[in-house]
């Protein structure tokens, strides 16, 4: 890609994704007392993860059912706590087995 | 009563996990982004200027598209308005040694991985910080590299397999939480059932999933907040 398209693209991406990440911290320095603000705070991060988990996850991969199964195999890792990289790559692994299932044996 | 370097090798442990998981993500984007027509080095300077997964592939999209520039910050502020959420939270974690430069340094790390694992702690001290950022960073931008470089020999049903790593990672921060505590549980099953509206829906579905997820965040949280107050936060 031309450097001339490029780098506005480039700079205007990283100059809002910045902002919006440094300006609230750097601004924000009261402690926040109200009782719905800050249970609407520690509630968030949670809501945030899973709306973009769902329904999301279900189409990204070439076929449902590998997504499922990834699906599936994360959420009982994470159940049992085993961290973040055991789970994701849980996902990997039972979404792999299951489109090596469906592409050379369900499919042939 | 824990030193300073401890702190710092604590924050730097804690960042592995994050690190491992974001290698596997970045690498889909290194992949997606030459395939797109970028080079390597294009593709390693956005994930190293930009930290983060779902603006990085909306953005990559309208470079591609030749967007406008409008599109691009308006793509950007709304699917990372979450970080400034967050941002918000930690400023709250934060203990006095986050200060001045510290607050914008580090604001520059708030990803959704570094936030959960940064809100977990009691007080957020800057030696558990600097180390907890480290490696998060590298993996990311280490991951583009090689996803760059080494990516179109995989075959598609790898990267299949690599693209679920990063809601895995997601999977592995709310569903835990949620098991510990039931209005946890009823903030994240308002959650999806809202962003499943959004998805499924006609009419709402044309709403962007940038605005999906933010609306559906933000109504969830609000409702349990308002209706089911956390007593220990």
């Amino acid at each position: 890609m031309p450097l001339g398209t490029y780098l506005p693209y480039l700079l205007i991406m990283a100059a809002v994704t910045y902002l919006v990440r440094a300006l609230p911290y750097v601004l924000m320095k009261k402690k926040i007392e109200n009782r719905f603000v800050k249970s609407f705070m520690a509630y968030l991060p949670y809501a945030v993860l899973a709306a973009m988990t769902f329904p999301a996850i279900l189409y990204a991969t070439s076929f449902l059912w590998s997504a499922i199964a990834g699906l599936a195999a994360a959420v009982v890792a994470a159940y049992f706590e085993r961290g973040l990289f055991t789970v994701a790559l849980s996902a990997c692994f039972a979404a792999l087995l299951a489109e090596v299932l469906i592409r050379y044996i369900i499919i042939t | 009563m824990k030193t300073g370097t401890s702190e710092w090798k604590r924050g730097l442990v804690s960042g592995i996990p994050i690190a491992l998981g974001y290698f596997a993500v970045s690498f889909t984007f290194g992949i997606v982004a030459v395939s797109s027509g970028l080079n390597w080095q294009e593709a390693v300077l956005i994930s190293a200027l930009n930290l983060t997964s779902a603006g990085q592939f909306a953005g990559l999209n309208i470079m591609i598209a030749s967007g406008t520039y409008f599109e691009m910050a308006l793509s950007q502020l709304v699917i990372n308005l979450r970080y400034a959420l967050m941002s918000v939270a930690l400023s709250q974690k934060a203990d006095q040694s986050i200060h001045g430069i510290y607050r914008w340094l580090f604001a520059f790390f708030h990803t959704d991985e570094i936030f959960a694992v940064a809100a977990g702690e009691e007080r957020l001290t800057r030696r558990f910080f600097s180390g907890l950022m480290v490696l998060p960073f590298f993996g990311w931008t280490l991951g583009t590299l090689a996803g760059a470089l080494g990516g179109s020999i995989l075959p598609d049903m790898i990267c299949d397999a690599l693209g679920l790593a990063l809601y895995g990672m997601f999977i592995a921060i709310f569903i835990p939480a949620a098991k510990g505590s039931r209005k946890v549980m009823a903030v994240v099953a308002l959650a999806i059932c809202f962003s499943c509206c959004f998805y499924y829906i006609p009419g709402l579905n044309r709403i962007s999933s940038g605005f999906a997820i933010i609306i559906s965040a933000v109504a969830a949280a609000a409702l349990a907040a308002a209706v089911l107050p956390s007593e220990e936060v």
